[in-house]
């Protein structure tokens, strides 16, 4: 019951903060946050999942199954459970969630209230859609996250936050639909075989081979339409060029624990998805289609950190940088070992960190500067020397320096990847593995011209040192990337025995 | 324990003509009486006992298989009857404890409370109709009072005018079914749906049953505002009192629906439909009246004439509970109609009612008067974002399963196409809901405004619509199996 303990958390949180007089908001919402990441901590600590849960064997850990809808030729269940590709996800939710509360504190200043409780309503959803093991329950979750994510950039955001917005839903939901008919075609395909939506049972039947034919279409055919649906949604979460373009308009017009959410965790609910849906019940597909989508991500990679270079906005310098990253996740998820898939899941963690880190600095940098434009300022580390820290330590971070999450994470992916044996997976591998020296340019470039240097800035307002409560969230942060970084096996040990049954059929 | 009669299970019908005649009489006591409290307590009384009896009734699995016919059958009560009687009660109670604002300083509120309990008792009727004879008795029942309602605020030119359009639309529609129903009378020599039925098959008459059939038709799609007699809907829900037109875009409209469902199942049945092909009639009259609705509530500037041709939309979504059967999921189609439309009780109820708020703040009625609300009553706004986003189908509230579940079982009985017709409309009415929601939170209030009140009755129905339409989504199961299986004993 531990699971729907901390779904119940975050809900209650989310009304009890909504209804708070805004001037208790903060504290509220802070303490609120709490309840649900030790929740998460206790679950983690006492975490016993072996095997992957959406095959046959994979053991769950804190699993609910009971019956919830059931009509005539369809039951629904209430199915969650974590696995070990799930708990390092919820913790990393809960983690950023309460982190992105404390850097809510000086930029958010009105309607506070309504604000926090939609970070937690938010916090809801997306754990909702790491733990569900329901289709169904799993898209009520997977659609419950774009309500309050477009209302925060939508109420909060900058000036075009309207567009900004309606754009995201958009994109999203449309992406939603599609996905949603690939996933429903394999289940009218499975026919009788399978009379709920339970996605463990979805793949296990699939993966032994029961997809029947539908309307005169072979199971084959059915299979790949399928899968390129799905991956089409998908790729639109992550985001994968050339269907990212709502992530930079998103991400700039959001306020600061806003994009601190969608970059660090709601992004990967679209590789977590890839991962569950077309990487573990679709394999076969997959391998055959790899240099195609090992293509899309080397050119997700390279392109993204391409585009990072020509900004002059920081935080577009950022949302870019996640394009690239996240280039990185679908290249280790395609390479399909052991080492490629667990580099994956590790890089998820360490992308939230990372660029949940570097957002939060930008969001510093910027309500103390009141500018993101790297022309207008220069030598910032003179006035605001522990911010320039942290964000020095999250670039090189991102750059891949070692005893940093971001090095484990592109380690473990490129060390998969070499291995992988479809056509070409060197070339694509060695291809985006230069995107990490393109990473440290831009990184470097921005670096150099706003932190260090003669301090100039172009705008009127007095620079100094940040409140603490603003540096906290960044020196969390920082200590997660060494630890993860140091001592990659906290987590990663976990995603392996997860990841490793799914290597045992299909390729 | 003595098993109860069989007329005691009318218990929620009674109980709501009861509390009909309780009102005349505490009028009658003391006319023009002002006292609130009294009044809308008394109804809210009977409204919630009614409603106890009938949700008691129908988890105690009163009238599982057939349904308890009572005076020959001229009365069933079945599962089908006792699940729309919820709905029904339901909505009355929540616009009742609106109207308890809505009302403050009418001299005539007596009569008010009294004309919603007879329309609703004239509802709780339509659903356990068992003959064409008290359809139509029930039917006007509903109606009087609902035109009588339209025009309250007599004042009002627009509110009168909208029920001078629907007490006209209202009297051809029933002549009309009146026609229908004598013409069916004529070909089978019998009201009773069960004489129908038998004698329906081997009539020579195919022609004019047809026609019967038709112009049957045509009385509930008056009813349940669908195409082509839904003009009158927006005119009366712009014009009538604000709970109004919650009462009749969600109540009235439901039991439109319940007799369609019940005439349509029981007295024609599918078998005549290889000489009748109603089904067909009701695929093109979902999929018209699903696509003309959500056109026309897109283009509107008055969130309450959008709310009206959604509610069109809407209807037509319902209406593939007809539109599909025959493909071998009769039951799951139809009940799932059953539990959108309770679903959408609570949602479009409460919608209504907000706007009936915004009306007592005097906000204004475009989406513009709209803008930047969200700051100034939050709470309130949260719930209209609710309603708007679970009539669109995004899952915060029951109306993402129930539209999910609707559309699934048209698929699962082979009308892919129709349920392909109803999520390119369910998308495109993502677009005119949004407005709203994007209305009260993203702009900034032009003017300056002030809302010093907050009418006690008409907030807490309005929140406690919300609340129930987000608990529909862990309830949904709940809710849902009872409509199956009450359709599942129509077939």
């Amino acid at each position: 019951m531990i699971i729907e303990l901390l779904l119940a958390f975050c809900l209650v949180g989310a009304v009890v903060v909504f209804v708070l007089p805004d001037e208790y908001a903060p504290m509220g919402a802070l303490a609120a946050s709490l309840f649900p990441l030790v929740t998460s901590l206790v679950m983690w600590f006492d975490f016993d999942g072996s095997g992957n849960a959406f095959l046959a064997g994979g053991d769950l850990a804190y699993e609910t199954m009971v019956q919830w809808i059931s009509l005539g030729p369809y039951a629904i269940n209430w199915h969650v459970g974590v696995d070990g590709i799930s708990m390092p996800l919820v913790v990393l939710a809960t983690l950023l969630t309460t982190l992105a509360i404390l850097t809510a504190w000086t930029p958010i200043d009105e309607r506070r209230s309504q604000f926090y409780g939609l970070m937690l309503l938010l916090e809801a959803g997306l754990l909702g859609v790491f733990v569900a093991l329901d289709f169904f329950a799993w898209l009520v979750f997977w659609e419950v996250v774009l309500v309050p994510m477009y209302m925060l950039i939508g109420v909060w955001g900058g000036p075009r936050r309207k567009y900004a917005a309606v754009k995201f839903f958009v994109y999203t939901n449309l992406a939603t639909l599609v996905m949603f008919l690939g996933f429903m075609a394999l289940v009218f395909g499975l026919g009788d075989s399978v009379s709920t939506l339970d996605m463990p049972a979805i793949t296990q039947a699939i993966r032994a081979g029961e997809l029947g034919s539908l309307a005169g279409v072979a199971p084959g055919t059915i299979k790949t339409v399928a899968f390129i649906a799905m991956f089409a949604g998908f790729a639109v979460k992550v985001p994968i060029v050339p269907v990212h373009t709502w992530l930079p308009d998103a991400h700039v017009e959001a306020p600061t624990p806003a994009s601190v959410m969608l970059a660090g965790v709601l992004l990967k609910m679209g590789t977590y998805a890839l991962l569950r849906f077309n990487f573990t019940m679709l394999p076969d597909v997959a391998a055959e289609l790899a240099p195609f989508i090992a293509l899309l991500a080397a050119v997700s990679v390279i392109y993204g950190a391409m585009l990072a270079l020509a900004q002059q906005d920081l935080k577009r310098i950022v949302a870019y940088s996640s394009i690239s990253s996240m280039g990185f996740v679908i290249l280790g998820l395609i390479a399909y070992t052991e080492y490629g898939l667990g580099g994956a899941t590790f890089q998820m963690i360490s992308h939230g960190l990372l660029s949940g880190l570097l957002f939060a600095c930008v969001g510093v940098i910027y309500n103390t500067t009141h500018t993101r434009m790297v022309g207008d300022m220069s030598g910032l580390a003179d006035r605001m020397p522990v911010t320039t820290g942290m964000f020095v330590a999250g670039s090189f971070g991102y750059m891949g320096l070692p005893f940093m999450a971001g090095f484990m994470g592109e380690y473990f992916i490129f060390q998969g990847a070499f291995a992988a044996d479809f056509a070409g997976s060197m070339v694509f591998t060695a291809v985006s593995m230069f995107g990490i020296v393109i990473v440290a340019g831009y990184f470097l470039y921005a670096m150099q011209r706003t932190l260090f240097g003669e301090y100039r800035l172009e705008t009127d307002y007095q620079v100094g040192r940040a409140a603490v409560h603003d540096i906290v969230p960044l020196a969390v942060l920082v200590v997660f990337v060494i630890v993860l970084g140091t001592a990659p096996n906290i987590f990663f040990d976990m995603i392996t025995d997860a990841v490793g049954p799914m290597l045992g059929g299909g390729l | 324990m003595a098993p109860l009669p069989d007329w005691a299970t009318l218990a929620p019908t009674l109980l709501l003509a009861l509390t009909a005649l309780v009102l005349l009489v505490i009028d009658s006591i003391s006319p023009h009486t002002k006292n609130r409290n009294l009044l809308a307590g008394t109804t809210l009384v009977g409204t919630l006992a009614a409603l106890a009896a009938a949700a008691g009734l129908l988890v105690t699995g009163t009238g599982t298989d057939g349904g308890i016919s009572i005076y020959g059958g001229q009365l069933i009560v079945d599962g089908m009857s006792l699940f729309f009687t919820v709905i029904f009660t339901s909505v009355a109670a929540l616009v009742t404890l609106a109207s308890y604002d809505y009302l403050a300083g009418e001299t005539e509120q007596a009569e008010y409370y009294a004309l919603v309990m007879l329309a609703t008792t004239g509802m709780a009727l339509m659903a356990s109709a068992g003959s064409l004879a008290v359809v139509f008795v029930s039917f006007e029942l509903l109606s009087l009072p609902s035109y009588a309602l339209v025009a309250f605020m007599k004042d009002n030119r627009g509110s009168v005018e909208a029920s001078l359009k629907y007490l006209l639309i209202g009297a051809l529609s029933s002549s009309i079914l009146l026609y229908g129903i004598s013409l069916v009378y004529g070909v089978t020599g019998g009201l009773l749906f069960e004489t129908v039925a038998e004698n329906v098959q081997n009539s020579g008459l195919t022609g004019m049953l047809g026609i019967g059939v038709l112009m049957v038709l045509g009385g509930f799609a008056f009813k349940t505002a669908s195409v082509p007699f839904h003009f009158w809907a927006p005119e009366a829900y712009e014009g009538a009192p604000g709970p109004i037109s919650a009462f009749l875009s969600s109540a009235s409209k439901a039991a439109g629906f319940v007799v369609a469902f019940r005439v349509f199942t029981m007295a024609f049945g599918l078998d005549i439909v290889s000489s009748v092909d109603w089904v067909l009639a009701f695929q093109v009259l979902a999929v018209v009246t699903m696509t003309l609705g959500n056109f026309a509530a897109a283009t509107q500037d008055n969130v309450k004439r959008m709310l009206a041709y959604s509610s069109i939309g809407q209807a037509g979504y319902v209406l593939i509970g007809l539109a599909a059967l025959g493909g071998g999921q009769n039951a799951l189609v139809l009940g799932m109609s059953m539990t959108h439309l309770l679903v959408y009780g609570f949602m479009n109820t409460g919608a209504f009612l907000f706007i009936a708020l915004a009306e007592h703040w005097e906000v204004g009625r475009t989406f513009e008067d709209y803008n930047g609300l969200g700051s100034q009553a939050p709470i309130a706004c949260a719930a209209m974002s609710v309603f708007m986003l679970s009539l669109a189908g995004i899952p915060l509230g029951g109306g993402f399963l129930s539209k999910y579940f609707l559309f699934g079982a048209a698929v699962g009985a082979g009308f892919w196409w129709l349920a392909g017709i109803a999520i390119i409309n369910s998308v495109l009415s993502l677009y005119y809901y949004l407005r709203v929601v994007r209305a009260l939170w993203f702009e900034d209030a032009n003017g300056e405004r002030t809302i010093e009140s907050y009418p006690l009755g008409l907030y807490t129905a309005v929140v406690a619509a919300a609340v129930v339409t987000v608990l529909l989504i862990p309830a949904f199961g709940f809710v849902s199996q009872p409509a199956v299986d009450a359709a599942a004993a129509l077939f």
